[in-house]
């Protein structure tokens, strides 16, 4: 049988982090009331028109920088229309003919072989970014045969981050869009929290033998976490392989991730071909940003989105971060992954490592094996940790003291998980557990042994 | 004597306590119930216009009016939001839609004292060129009831109704233009798409102004063509609609299309000497069926420039034709667009049809939306397919630049304003009116008034003369870019010139009590 090329692209919509929405003043927050966050142009009262808001701008703006991307200095809006109970004005306001960002690229890194010790840099193509508004939520009372429309979302600043189809499975377009998240975190562009819906993955996925052309592709749509994007993407690989060995067809259709089931099913409403008649925002005129050479003498920055201005002031990536942990601590590469992959780790990593004469290049094995496998295994979060960084320098400190062995630390770690309040020296001194500094005690104790093991030490010296 | 500068004859009477805002806005209220017949309202706002006309009389008490507009009944058009009143567009679609926040020109009038009477009728949505295809019925002109028209018309035989001849007021802001020239308020807005002010202006016998795109706001203006739309001013004198054009013009941070450069309200000079005047005459605008009268009116008006001592040169508008059909691509393309938020889920009719949310959509807009719109929106999807979108909608906006520049280069060549009629002719009885369909209609009637949408220009109707049936004929000129000072100026000096009969209308004798009765008091200025 001829080997498969798996094909996968992703579209991710990020919301912006922002006080208000993309075109109007109404407030952006997560959860709150039914329809209690709704301006008269999200309800598309007739005779109301968009504002763009420009901290959502700027969001797309270092978003774009971040990724490597061309900033399109004009770039433009339009409506791209459908009927849905979610989306009032019967169009969304988006960036179809020009976005705002194009050309870039996003590098991420895989462990082969689940092997932690073995990474590897893929990159994927950043095709475009572009700003546009987010719908309502509609919920589907089937008892009551209706449905309930809540417009809170309706308008929300979304980014579309379009990847290239450049990824060849599920793992990699999870280490993509966590790498993605990552960034948008550290700009803060976005929380990206996907439980939140603060960050939405549809994967398009196809297959074909190497030497043809792309196969049809499908895309898979409501997917909530990296895990099940993972899962859905390589079910899907496999599903369209299953079918074309099986003489079947793939349908350039539209599928839905089951998380119960674990696999794509059709999705109802998205039958044929949707013709969304794209049609210019005639009450948007085109989005002009500046740099430091095409800006006007008689304009400062505050009146203006100055792309210079803000490549200037863009905090450390996760991948420059990454770079000065391993640089300054002499920890590995794929140390610095775990740490920055954890909310709150690579911060407790640096104030333990500054509160211990540990060199670091230990300190992060006890970060890593004991503290991150204990807090997974109790599903906590590095701030829930009942242990302190405090406490851990503290213990780390009597080991490198030599105070106490390796083994023993690990036995006063157990108890510190308690959360009992006890320091790790009352603790040694309660267990008994410190190392005999003694040089005679020592021999006596080794004597010991060997008299106890004749039989042995005769088999030594004899070779 | 006409006071000089630009305070408003009323405006004077009011300072001077001649008459009070509330005698004034009662005699409004008054003469709009007589002239109920006239259907140029649909919805009076008789208690809080008489609430703010006792604001205004307390103020005037003070000696604190807030402007020239304190205390001036006006009216607007019902495609404006007015909170707390109904705004209907004249469709089933919105019936009973109290919006919650008032249009920015609505607010602005009412900041400056003005007394709002109450929103007048239109063709459904501001579309068509009669007013006649709205939810309430259609508007009749003041004029079919004038002795001016009465004394010109074949006497009818008894058996036939007399109330059957009457003429259309021309559309779609037909409510806001009869409303003014029936003497009910003393300007209104109206909306200017492809000729919707000055097109009835000119039937009604009284002041169209079309602003610069981008100089007055549309927030709150329910949109036809959003790339197109203007709020127009409707008034029986120039001088007033300059006075209302300041209190309008000026960038609003909630409509992103109006330009940011401060606007100075500025009084219109009396002018005396036209000689460095330069008037352009369009050639394309001897329109295929331009009645002979409005020819020969037309001609007149050159000659009245060129004996006064003005240039008057004829120029070429080539791409003129093509405006017709271009703008029936881009208006309904953004009609289907503009209308989809019509779906009766968030506000306005639903209908009772629950079967599935797009039988609920699809029975709500037929049952809400007339003939004509549903037909835009149909012929506006169309051409926004893929398939068709580079032949129709992108062509249209190149034939559109095409016609822009055609004014771009004439107005370069030197030339300051042009002078072009209205209308193809005087309005027509309602019965001849409606043998023809809308599109056919909107088709011939925007012919002359379409192309300055098109390019975004200021343009404003001037009452010219009666026709031979004792009917209003205008004549329109169009300015450059932002330029209304300079138009208005010479639309001033046209009018004084011309002097246009006062309507004789039994009705307004009636009512009058020595405000209306004498020309100059039919103005505010």
């Amino acid at each position: 049988l001829a080997p498969w090329v798996p094909v996968v692209g992703l579209e991710i919509h990020a919301q912006i982090s922002s006080n208000s929405k993309l075109f109007s003043g109404s407030q952006v927050q997560f959860a709150a009331p039914p329809n209690s966050l709704v301006s008269f142009f999200d309800a598309s009262l007739p005779g109301t028109l968009p504002v763009l808001n420009r901290r959502c701008v700027e969001a797309a703006v270092m978003t774009g920088l971040a990724l490597n991307c061309s900033i399109n200095k004009k770039s433009l809006f339009d409506r791209k229309h459908y009927f849905y109970a979610d989306l009032p004005a019967g169009y969304q306001i988006t960036q179809q003919r020009v976005p705002i960002a194009v050309n870039g690229s996003l590098s991420y890194s895989l462990c082969i072989d689940n092997k932690m010790s073995q990474m590897v840099t893929k990159t994927v193509r950043i095709k475009q970014i572009q700003l546009e508004q987010d719908s309502g939520k509609s919920l589907h009372d089937d008892t009551r045969n209706q449905t309930l429309v809540d417009l809170n979302r309706a308008g929300v600043g979304l980014m579309e981050v379009v990847m290239e189809p450049d990824m060849c499975c599920g793992e990699e377009a999870a280490a993509a869009v966590r790498e993605l998240q990552l960034i948008l975190q550290t700009l803060g562009s976005s929380q990206a929290v996907m439980a939140e819906g603060q960050l939405r993955v549809d994967a398009n996925v196809s297959v074909h033998h190497p030497g043809e052309p792309y196969g049809v592709r499908t895309e898979v749509k409501n997917i909530n976490s990296l895990r099940f994007l993972a899962k859905a993407v390589d079910y899907e690989i496999q599903r369209q392989i299953e079918e074309l060995e099986n003489g079947g067809t793939i349908l350039n259709e539209t599928r839905a991730f089951d998380s119960r089931l674990g696999c794509t099913m059709p999705m109802r409403d998205k039958e044929g071909k949707q013709d969304y008649r794209f049609m210019p925002e005639p009450n948007l005129p085109p989005l002009i940003l500046y740099d430091a050479k095409s800006l006007p003498a008689n304009m400062n920055h505050q009146q203006v989105v100055n792309i210079d201005w803000i490549q200037d002031r863009l905090p450390d990536l996760p991948s420059v971060k990454r770079a000065k942990l391993v640089e300054q601590y002499g920890i590995l590469p794929e140390h610095s992954f775990t740490l920055l992959n954890e909310d709150g780790l690579t911060e407790f990593f640096e104030n333990v490592v500054k509160q211990t004469h540990m060199k670091p290049k230990k300190v992060i094995g006890w970060i890593i094996k004991d503290l991150l496998s204990y807090l997974k295994q109790h599903s906590l979060t590095v701030k829930e940790s009942p242990v302190s960084p405090f406490l851990l320098a503290d213990l780390l400190n009597l080991l490198e003291k030599k105070v106490i062995s390796s083994t023993a630390a690990k036995q006063v770690l157990a108890e510190l998980w308690k959360g009992e309040g006890k320091t790790p020296l009352e603790i040694v001194k309660e267990k008994n557990l410190e190392l005999l500094q003694d040089q005679k005690e020592l021999e006596q104790i080794c004597q010991a042994v060997i008299d106890g093991q004749e039989n042995e030490v005769i088999m030594v010296l004899l070779g | 004597p006409r006071h000089r500068g630009s305070r408003f004859q009323v405006s004077a009477a009011l300072q001077e306590g001649r008459v009070s805002p509330t005698e004034l806005c009662q005699r409004c209220l008054s003469l709009i119930r007589s002239t109920r017949f006239l259907n140029a309202y649909i919805t009076v706002a008789e208690e809080t216009a008489l609430k703010q006309a006792e604001e205004s009389e307390k103020r005037y008490g003070r000696g604190q009016p807030l402007g020239v507009l304190d205390g001036i009944p006006i009216a607007v058009k019902d495609n404006f939001n007015t909170a707390g009143i109904e705004t209907t567009c004249a469709s089933n679609m919105l019936k009973g839609y109290i919006s919650p926040y008032n249009a920015t020109v609505v607010q602005k009038l009412l900041d400056q004292g003005a007394v709002l009477l109450g929103k007048t009728n239109l063709d459904e949505f501001a579309m068509g060129s009669g007013s006649t295809d709205g939810a309430f019925g259609p508007v009749r002109n003041p004029w079919s009831y004038s002795r001016q028209y009465k004394e010109k018309s074949v006497p009818k035989s008894h058996s036939e109704d007399k109330e059957s001849d009457w003429v259309i007021t021309g559309g779609s802001s037909g409510g806001s233009a009869a409303a003014v020239s029936s003497f009910t308020c003393f300007a209104a807005l109206g909306s200017d798409t492809g000729g919707s002010t000055r097109n009835p202006a000119a039937h009604c016998g009284v002041v169209g102004l079309k602003p610069t795109y981008g100089l007055i706001s549309r927030h709150g203006l329910v949109p036809l063509v959003n790339s197109m739309d203007v709020p127009g001013i409707l008034t029986r004198c120039v001088d007033d609609a300059a006075i209302v054009l300041g209190s309008l013009a000026g960038h609003d941070p909630k409509d992103s299309t109006t330009i940011q450069d401060d606007f100075k309200p500025f009084e219109l000079p009396s002018l005396t000497d036209v000689s460095k005047l330069s008037i352009g005459i369009p050639k394309e605008y001897h329109a295929p069926g331009l009645s002979s009268e409005i020819l020969s009116l037309w001609s007149k008006a050159a000659d009245l420039f060129k004996n006064a001592g003005a240039k008057v040169i004829e120029v070429s508008l080539p791409h003129t034709r093509y405006s017709i059909v271009c703008y029936h691509v881009l208006c309904t393309a953004e009609v289907a667009s503009n209308m989809a938020r019509f779906d009766g889920l968030e506000y306005g009719h639903r209908s009772d049809m629950n079967q599935s949310t797009e039988s609920m959509y699809a029975a709500t807009r037929r049952e809400g939306f007339n003939d004509v719109v549903r037909g835009r929106i149909l012929s506006g999807n169309y051409f926004l397919l893929k398939q068709n979108y580079e032949d129709y909608f992108i062509k249209a906006q190149k034939v559109r630049r095409l016609i822009a520049d055609d004014f771009v280069k004439v107005f370069g060549s030197g030339v300051h304003v042009l002078l072009t009629p209205t209308t193809l002719s005087d309005a027509v009885p309602y019965k001849e009116f409606i043998k023809e369909d809308n599109r056919t209609r909107s088709t011939q009637d925007d012919i002359l008034t379409q192309a300055a949408n098109m390019a975004g220009l200021p343009a404003i109707n001037v009452p010219t003369a009666l026709s031979e049936r004792g009917l209003p004929v205008g004549l329109q000129f169009i300015g450059r870019s932002f330029q209304e000072k300079q138009l208005l100026t010479v639309a001033k000096w046209f009018e004084k010139q011309v002097k246009f009969p006062m309507i004789q209308l039994e009705e307004v004798k009636r009512h009058d009590h020595g405000i209306f009765q004498h020309q100059k008091s039919a103005s505010f200025s």
